[in-house]
């Protein structure tokens, strides 16, 4: 398709992308600037509503893009997690200062990025999509820029994010050079026909790298803990849900279509980083004191368990991919909206500040305490279903001891959810009880507590929406 | 009602849970009102269901079968049978008594009866859910609620303890999701449901590798040795009622499961285990009954002589025939009725005194006359005196044990003779001897005490005199199911 045909199947793209510029325009004009928070989610809504599942899969723009129901799905993904973490952000302090409006703004960039990245389908669109991310990721990280902290995170995260994205560049010019095409399945064909298996190989790992910074995936986690803990509350959220997603997304798409071929070279290295990942995760949090830093190794952790459903890469295995984001999505950013009201109220991320937390108040434990477990993979969750989903990938693909590893694990990130459970509930309150949240940021949170409990107990309603 | 009274048992402690919610905090009796009337109903309903319930019948009754789950073929099913009734009746009774009993709770009310009942329905869901998926589902949900009502209301230790049952249980739990995983992919059409399950062929190292992983989620649960060090810490550490409830009923979940689901599912690897299963039953016996021996806390006496009676269970799901099968079901019943018994009994001393030292004790017989009858009444129901249920099923256990192997019922009558050995030293310990004036202003038992524990008198009597009125329940459905072992 043309561009000019492909524009008709862009509209909620381009409404986004013409949201971000009205947003910084408007943000000139207003005083009040959580009217531009407002205007933005209301674009978010409106991009949501535009969105149609596409009936067949469409290339768009001379196959840069290919728009299908799996694009869709992570489309729903960027823009519900985007919102969100705007309703988190208009009740956080610390952003009240005269850039707020530009920071509503970045976000609706940050979605059109994410889009872009979950679309595309030709190696210098994947770069550029992955690229903008990060630079957006860069920025909102460092937002606070009068907060040490938040500014050696963002440092942090550019060095590190542009080490891995120049050796995934490297692996990109490898391919490029053997095969003479940009497009994925150019390439897939042309790899498997030329039978070009080291050089596959190779560029494989490069993809890893430059992904595996992306999605946290062990080795390439280091940066993760810092940046979590230095960026504003409502950023990390969104790291750790968003880049995240879309990271698996393009790597399910790389895979699936440029190396399928070589699917018993990689998938062994993929067992591996899956278990190195969850266990490196696991194994860190129990001893964490701060919250951001327990969620961000929490976060580690769960994309080792949503790795397993790539390791194994067959059917089951890409749907169990997907169905973990979307619980994974719902849970943990609705433990930061948590996070962001309790930090909003005590001015602490330290884990003291959650002593005694369900008689300070009830509500938020309670919440805290279901978003916890749901990570844990408690049923009737929406994270047992998702673990449900890798186990049971797992098992039928005969991964017997990635399940077994998993299991292991799980038993681990059981032991140290429960102690943030057990500080709020069994421990006596020692500090006074907190106010009430703010109307977005209760909104968040009960938006997140539904999703959780629906997917839990209804998945079939989730199920074929997102598999067909 | 009547067509979904199972549905209603499960879901009537869920709505009662929820009314609470709705109550304010403060009003304390209001909310202790509400769950007992709800655990009444439940009651009540299970007898509506045991006038609907007919014996002679070997298949599932009462059936209810909704899709939940289409794309994993997982379904919304519920059914009862010989073997899943008496259990079901069980955690109505013990259910009410605990809920009676629960005096002892001072404070935050409202989240204890929320989670008590939370925890009635997961305990009823887990006894009649027929789909291996929904089981899983329900057996995790009675582990949250477990944690908070050790965690919360426990004793000085009872962090420790709480997330020690909790992480215990899960690993186990988690194995046998693997186990369960591995099922329904080995069956042609996949399904979770169990009454297709049964009577499919599978080879035997499948049959071995899964009978292990559903083992240990069921091993923890019943304890079986050497999975047992969760036991005397939880119920040690845990509040009266929930001791009762861990003891009587929670156990119970883990030989139900070798009934309901390994027995039938592997009947070649049952028979590959059957010695294994004698070995560790009878180690449970018997080092379950020198631990208990050795004991100076009242409560954990009564809990490592679990260990021993649950021992007995699996003696009779190891002998593989009739008798062993009836004995280890009525064991199961008996032994959630005495034991429920003398965790009550520990309570209720604990309240006044509140010390389980039993050598600190003495006397008590002439001080508390009614507390020290009622306890000689469960300690000699518990070391098997004859004419109480606690003799009809250990003899039925080891007659049928005797079939399959006389060393093995050699080994465990040493059990009986140590269960003697243990409560006798107990009674003699707390009732007899000299008064220890520090206890000289104890009052005897309440009224609301004796009523928790009468009705368990009575059923430990009746059944003791007339064990066929249980056992007819349970026969038809042991004999198809040895028919299924191919014994």
């Amino acid at each position: 398709m043309n561009a000019i045909e492909s524009l008709k199947h862009f509209i909620p793209e381009l409404v986004l992308l013409g949201g971000a510029f009205a947003a910084l325009t408007l943000d000139f004009f207003v005083k009040q600037k959580k009217l531009v928070g407002e205007f933005c989610l209301l674009v978010l809504v409106l991009a949501l509503c535009l969105a149609k599942i596409p009936a067949k899969p469409m290339s768009l723009f001379f196959g840069m893009f290919e728009l299908d129901t799996f694009t869709y799905f992570f489309r729903c993904i960027a823009l519900t997690a985007t919102g969100i973490t705007l309703l988190l952000a208009m009740g956080y302090t610390p952003l009240r200062n005269r850039y707020e409006g530009e920071f509503y703004g970045m976000f609706l960039f940050m979605a059109f990025a994410l889009i872009t990245v979950a679309a595309a389908n030709n190696l210098l669109m994947i770069f550029l999509g992955v690229e903008f991310v990060s630079l957006l990721s860069y920025l909102l990280v460092g937002f606070l820029k009068n907060d040490p902290k938040s500014k050696e995170a963002a440092i942090k995260y550019l060095l590190f994010g542009s080490v891995c994205s120049a050796i995934m560049l490297y692996g990109m010019s490898l391919l490029f050079g053997a095969t003479g095409s940009l497009e994925l399945k150019v390439i897939g064909d042309a790899l498997f026909t030329a039978s070009l298996k080291p050089l596959a190989a190779t560029a494989v790992l490069f993809f890893f790298v430059g992904l595996g910074f992306k999605i946290s995936m062990a080795p390439f986690h280091m940066w993760a803990p810092d940046v979590y803990e230095g960026a504003p509350t409502p950023v990390t959220a969104f790291l750790t849900v968003a880049p995240k997603a879309l990271g698996f997304a393009v790597l399910t798409r790389v895979l699936d279509l440029a190396f399928w071929h070589f699917q018993g070279v990689w998938s062994p290295v993929l067992v591996i980083l899956s278990i190195l990942t969850m266990t490196i995760g696991n194994i860190t949090a129990v001893s964490q004191t701060n919250i951001k830093r327990f969620l961000a190794y929490s976060s580690i952790a769960q994309a080792g368990y949503i790795l397993m459903g790539l390791a194994v890469f067959s059917v089951l295995g890409r749907d169990a991919v997907l169905i973990y984001l979307l619980a994974y999505l719902f849970s943990n950013l609705g433990a930061f909206a948590v996070v962001t009201f309790v930090g909003e109220q005590t001015g602490s991320d330290s884990l003291d500040a959650y002593t005694g937390l369900a008689s300070r108040s009830p509500a938020a434990a309670a919440l805290l305490m279901v978003f916890l477990l749901s990570l844990a993979g408690i049923p009737p969750l929406a994270g047992f279903l998702g673990k449900y989903y890798v186990f049971a990938a797992a098992i039928k693909a005969h991964f017997i001891t990635l399940a077994i590893v998993g299991t292991i694990n799980s038993v681990i990130a059981a032991y140290y959810y429960f102690r943030i459970i057990r500080i709020m509930y069994l421990a006596p309150a020692t500090a006074p009880a907190l106010g009430a949240p703010s109307r977005t940021l209760t909104l968040a949170l009960w938006a997140m507590l539904a999703g959780v409990l629906a997917l839990g107990m209804f998945p079939s309603f989730f199920i074929t929406r997102i598999l067909g | 009602m009547t067509s979904h009274i199972l549905s209603w048992i499960i879901f009537t402690p869920l709505i009662g849970a929820f009314t609470i919610l709705f109550v304010p905090k403060s009003s304390a009796p209001l909310i202790k009102w509400i769950a007992l009337a709800t655990t009444a109903v439940v009651l009540g309903l299970v007898c509506h269901a045991l006038t609907l319930f007919q014996p002679g019948l070997s298949g599932f009754q009462m059936m209810e079968r909704t899709s939940w789950i289409p794309q994993f073929n997982v379904q919304y099913l519920l059914g009862t049978d010989g073997i899943s009734f008496p259990m079901v009746g069980l955690t109505a009774i013990i259910s009410l008594l605990a809920c009676l009993a629960s005096g002892s709770i001072k404070e935050r009310h409202k989240e204890y009866f929320f989670l008590y009942l939370l925890l009635e329905t997961g305990m009823m869901a887990s006894f009649l859910a027929l789909d291996l998926f929904l089981f899983y589902v329900v057996w995790e949900v009675v582990l949250v609620p477990m944690y908070f009502l050790i965690g919360i209301w426990g004793g000085p230790r009872r962090e420790y303890a709480a997330i020690k049952f909790f992480l215990f249980t899960l690993a186990g739990g988690l194995f046998m999701l693997l186990g369960i995983l591995s099922v329904y992919f080995a069956a042609t059409p996949h399904t979770f449901d169990i009454t297709q399950l049964v009577g499919m062929p599978r080879s035997l190292i499948f049959q071995q590798v899964v009978f292990m992983a559903f083992f240990l989620g069921f091993a923890v649960k019943v304890p079986i040795f050497p999975f047992h060090t969760w036991l005397p810490d939880a119920h040690v550490e845990a509040p009266t009622p929930i001791s009762v409830i861990l003891a009587g009923i929670l156990l119970k979940m883990g030989t139900y499961g070798f009934f309901r689901f390994s027995y039938p599912l592997f009947p070649e690897a049952t028979h590959w285990f059957q010695p294994t299963m004698a070995t560790l039953a009878i180690i449970g016996i018997v080092y379950g009954g020198f631990v208990a021996l050795a004991q100076t806390d009242f409560k954990k006496m009564v809990a490592y002589s679990s260990v021993s009676h649950m021992g007995f269970v699996l003696l009779g799901l190891a002998a593989l025939n009739a008798n062993g099968f009836r004995g280890a079901m009525l064991q199961m019943f008996t032994h959630g009725t005495i034991t429920g018994g003398l965790f009550l009994l520990v309570g209720v001393l604990y309240d006044r005194s509140h010390s389980r030292d039993m050598n600190g004790f003495g006397g008590l017989g002439a001080k508390m006359p009614g507390y020290a009858g009622i306890l000689t009444f469960f300690a000699l129901a518990s070391l098997g005196l004859p004419a109480l249920s606690g003799f009809v099923s250990e003899f039925l256990v080891l007659l049928g044990s005797y079939q399959y192997s006389k060393l093995a019922t050699g080994l465990s009558t040493l059990g009986i003779i140590l269960a003697a050995a243990y409560l006798l030293y107990m009674v003699q310990r707390v009732l007899l001897g000299k008064l220890n004036p520090k206890w000289a202003s104890l009052t005897d038992i309440k009224f609301v005490e004796i009523l928790t524990l009468a009705p368990l008198m009575v059923l430990i009597v009746v059944i003791g005199v007339y064990p066929s009125m249980i056992l007819n329940y349970m026969i038809p459905t042991l004999d198809a199911l040895l028919k299924t072992l191919k014994v």
